[in-house]
């Protein structure tokens, strides 16, 4: 069911500016679809963000946050060519892990 | 000579009242503006990749060799240059018929399945819609330059353009009713009028487009369909020539202009 996200990381000095689109639900639990069930609850909960296979963002996340979310976060003492990696974990277990290499900022 | 003169400056005044944007408009431009740069069309972009190179289908092939009318495979530039005449099928078709047409032929699929649910849903985007957005995406800050070379494809136009102006139905409707007139709107949506060049391109630009409301995207085939359902008209068949003409009427009005992929809207 997880989709590929769609991250982009580009550097502005030694900081890399990362924005990441998430292809989610995220279902509240209080939707009731058309036979008037409640939609179950399936959103992310947690977000983590590696350079380099090191953990330099985490974020949890509630039901609150719309549907394909994005996300944007800024690592210092970046460079160009790093490897970025975002994961996110759903209240099911689904999880997701994409990774991009670090562009040189214009 | 006097005269001349008094008419020209009366034109410029029109213009300027016809140009000056409506307050609500402008926030919903600046709101839209600031949605574009992470634009949720680009997680259909993705999929849509994903759908065009992987063997899929009874066939179990790519469509990796389907022709867009630059040559099998060639994607780059594509969109901006339909609807245009296919001779393998001696009609015009439009982006997503023409991808229909290539899951038909080459992967196997059939077009009573693809047709059963064609537009998207809060559950599901059917696999064409995530196909045609990757494929506009590829002709992206490229100008519109649908042909009009091939007798078919200036007949195309002209039928495009009688059923634009066709009145029918239960609210005796036409196209024109609504996007044939300045200024019109429905509710807080500025309609624009697709009779007029400098307008028409808004019937091709931010389409395949990312609707917040619901999240979910929309191609030109689901907005030909639901223009058709707000006048009270029988639904176009899915990926139809009706549809196909319709928007080669509005494409090539607006050609010359250029597309700036994959939109969003509210």
């Amino acid at each position: 069911m997880a989709e590929p996200m769609k991250i982009r990381a580009t550097l502005q000095g030694d900081v890399a500016d990362v924005r990441v689109l998430m292809a989610h639900p995220m279902e509240t639990g209080q939707r009731k679809d058309a036979a008037g069930k409640l939609v179950p609850l399936h959103f992310i909960q947690t977000i983590t963000g590696q350079l380099n296979g090191k953990t330099v963002f985490t974020a949890d996340v509630s039901q609150a946050v719309s549907r394909n979310p994005v996300f944007a976060f800024k690592v210092k003492g970046a460079k160009a060519g790093d490897k970025l990696s975002v994961t996110w974990q759903d209240n099911t277990g689904d999880k997701r892990t994409d990774e991009v290499v670090i562009r040189a900022g214009s | 000579m006097k005269r001349v003169l008094v008419l020209g400056t009366l034109a410029v005044a029109c213009a300027a009242a016809a140009q000056t944007p409506d307050p609500t408009a402008a926030e919903f431009d600046k709101f839209r503006e600031i949605m574009e740069q992470d634009n949720p069309a680009e997680l259909f972009e993705v999929k849509g990749e994903e759908l065009w190179r992987k063997p899929r289908g009874p066939k179990n092939a790519s469509l990796e060799k389907c022709d867009l009318g630059l040559g099998p495979g060639v994607v780059k530039g594509a969109y901006a240059q339909m609807p245009r005449y296919f001779a393998d099928v001696d009609r015009v078709m439009d982006a997503e018929a023409r991808i229909v047409h290539c899951m038909i032929t080459l992967q196997g699929f059939t077009y009573a399945e693809l047709a059963k649910q064609p537009f998207s849903s809060l559950t599901r985007t059917p696999d064409p819609v995530s196909i045609v957005t990757y494929v506009a995406a590829q002709s992206r800050g490229m100008k519109l330059a649908a042909p009009q070379n091939h007798p078919k494809e200036r007949d195309t136009y002209e039928a495009g353009k009688a059923i634009f102006f066709y009145r029918a139905g239960s609210f005796d409707f036409s196209c024109t009713s609504c996007h044939g007139v300045d200024g019109q709107r429905i509710r807080t949506q500025p309609l624009p009028n697709f009779t007029k060049p400098e307008q028409a391109i808004r019937a091709v630009q931010g389409w395949p487009g990312y609707r917040m409301t619901g999240g979910v995207m929309h191609s030109l085939q689901w907005r030909m369909n639901d223009c058709y359902r707000q006048q009270r008209f029988p639904e176009p068949g899915y990926a139809s020539e009706t549809v196909s003409a319709l928007l080669s009427y509005l494409t090539v009005n607006a050609n010359g202009q250029v597309y700036r992929g994959p939109g969003i809207k509210r």
